[in-house]
């Protein structure tokens, strides 16, 4: 029990009537903006949309029951899955030398933090059109290859852009998270391996890579979720010819309003979430 | 040791990586300055049009205009409300802590279309879509959890005996607040309000869903402006947008290190 002035000086006034105080106004805009909504969304995917557009009375399981007969609603989320999956894979390939660079650097390494980290603040919006400056056709990239006297591939509009764009965005999140891992590498250990004669693959295999584990998952388990959720780059760079859950919920709200349906599909991410909570808690098990 | 090739490879590598990360960012720049009707490299020729353009261009000026305005609002709410919190979570113990803290910061752990969808079908109920109070209080969902763990570690790792010492001696609880607390969690208040502020001011998907049609927010806008057009400025927005968050970034860093603010 933490004895502070305020405490002391509030249990004299009677109890913990300043401390409720201190705390209604987040929990009131708690349960406005994301308990009472969420939950009400919840209860949303349990109704079902008339042919006008406007729901009908009573919970019914029929928008369920149809999207769970749709195969055009399977393969989008299979889709959805995957591409999450190649993408965290990916990031994680990418950002892990850079990660172990970074927390190895004995100079600059404040400003190397800043540069990895601060794509973070700027929107997503700017980091995916810089993309589309770079990937487009006649743009950058092509541009570049052409004057190699390469023939540039379709960069954008396919789940080729989007996996690259996906991947800039994410790399921020995943070296946070190896970073935060990397903290229990002690470089002794190594030097110690490597006077016993063991190779820097060996040190790599044996010693780095067991120990980096936990900031790895954490790093998966982030951009997996945050790839399964992301509207705006697969919509930009995607140029509405991949089909995720996260820009049909969109399309379902904004377009066909379709609420029922979008509330739905929200749950159903709700869903992979929980899941790849799940496997995340029994790796981590499995490590330890 | 590692043999000198292997060594170059993995120094070249390390620099390619950091030219992907970085690549979107600073390539808005040079096209931003590009003659051009169209976006195309390499420019034909350079010139500062698309920013004139981007002066005359009334809805991004209007929009960021309201985007400024929105971010104020939002980061002085998210600030009176955090506050009071923070204080609370870190200077009491109580049953039920751990919850709350985490129903707290729950909100970052959803996806924000989940979250932009799920306020959207509250708020239409009230006429608060497409209006000023309506995106100010939904962007509260995404920057209370930012402040409010900014706020908790500035005020955790501040002793907390210097403010019962200040209490022994028969100051009030406000007193102690005004003189003690305040002034010592400055670089914490400073950080979170940063944030709040960028946060808000980048928020694209929420603002999306709330903003609707008539009331216009610039990422909004943007996001809009790229679905239908293909000259330079949004290059030349991004750019200016880049340098301002730059900004951002050296008062967070500053402040509290920059990988403690923004961390999941």
């Amino acid at each position: 029990m933490t004895v502070s002035a305020l405490e002391a000086n509030d249990a004299k006034s009677g109890g913990g009537s300043l401390l409720s105080t201190l705390l209604l106004p987040i929990v009131l805009v708690n349960i406005l903006v994301f308990v009472a909504p969420v939950a009400n969304l919840a209860a949303m995917s349990f109704r079902s949309a008339a042919a006008t557009g406007a729901m009908n009375e009573g919970f019914d399981l029929s928008t369920w029951s149809s999207l769970i007969s749709d195969a055009y609603y399977w393969s989008m989320l299979w889709r959805t899955v995957w591409i999450g999956a190649l993408i965290t894979l990916v990031t994680l390939v990418l950002s892990y030398p850079l990660a172990l660079f970074v927390s190895r650097a004995t100079r600059a390494k404040a400003l190397l933090i800043v540069l990895c980290i601060s794509p973070l603040l700027i929107s997503a919006v700017v980091r995916t059109y810089g993309w589309m400056v770079i990937l487009g056709d006649q743009r950058f990239l092509p541009a570049v290859l052409r004057s190699f006297n390469l023939t540039p591939p379709r960069l954008i509009n396919n789940q080729l852009g989007v996996i690259i764009g996906m991947t800039e965005i994410l790399m921020p999140y995943m070296i946070l998270s190896l970073l935060s891992g990397f903290g229990k590498l002690d470089a002794t250990l190594e030097q110690a391996a490597e006077t016993l004669g063991a190779g820097p693959f060996t040190v790599f295999r044996r010693i780095v890579l067991p120990l980096s584990m936990p900031g790895i998952l954490l790093g998966c388990l982030l951009c997996f979720v945050l790839a399964v959720s992301s509207f705006i780059t697969p919509k930009m760079l995607g140029g509405g010819r991949v089909a995720l859950l996260a820009t049909e919920i969109y399309d379902q709200a904004i377009v066909t309003l379709n609420w029922p349906v979008a509330a739905c599909l929200s749950v159903l991410i709700l869903i992979v979430f929980g899941t790849a909570l799940l496997f995340y808690g029994q790796l981590s098990k499995i490590v330890e | 040791m590692l043999p000198k090739i292997a060594r170059g490879v993995h120094a070249l590598s390390i620099i390619l990586i950091l030219m992907f990360l970085l690549a979107p960012v600073i390539l808005v720049f040079p096209i931003s300055f590009s003659a051009d009707a169209y976006v195309a490299w390499p420019p034909s020729a350079w010139s500062a049009r698309w920013y004139v353009a981007l002066l005359h261009n009334e809805e991004m000026v209007t929009a960021f205009r309201n985007s400024l305005l929105i971010a104020a609002c939002v980061t002085v709410i998210t600030l009176v409300v955090a506050m009071p919190a923070a204080v609370a979570l870190t200077r009491w113990s109580f049953r039920g802590q751990d919850a709350l803290i985490s129903l707290f910061t729950a909100p970052l752990l959803l996806p924000s279309i989940v979250l932009g969808l799920a306020i959207l079908v509250i708020f239409a109920g009230y006429g608060l879509v497409s209006s000023w109070p309506g995106v100010v209080i939904a962007h509260l969902v995404i920057t209370l959890p930012y402040a409010l763990r900014v706020l908790m570690t500035g005020l955790g790792t501040m002793p907390s005996f210097v403010e019962d010492a200040a209490g022994t001696l028969g100051a009030a609880p406000w007193q102690v607040f005004r003189q003690i607390t305040l002034p010592l969690m400055t670089p914490a208040l400073v950080a979170s309000a940063a944030l709040a502020f960028i946060v808000s001011f980048d928020e694209v998907v929420i603002s999306l869903f709330i903003a609707g049609t008539q009331l216009k927010l610039l990422p909004v806008s943007l996001y809009h402006y790229v679905e239908s057009w293909t000259d330079p400025l949004v290059a030349a927005v991004s750019a200016l947008l880049v340098l301002g968050t730059l900004g951002i970034v050296l008062i967070v860093e500053r402040a509290i290190g920059l990988g403690k603010a923004v961390s999941k």
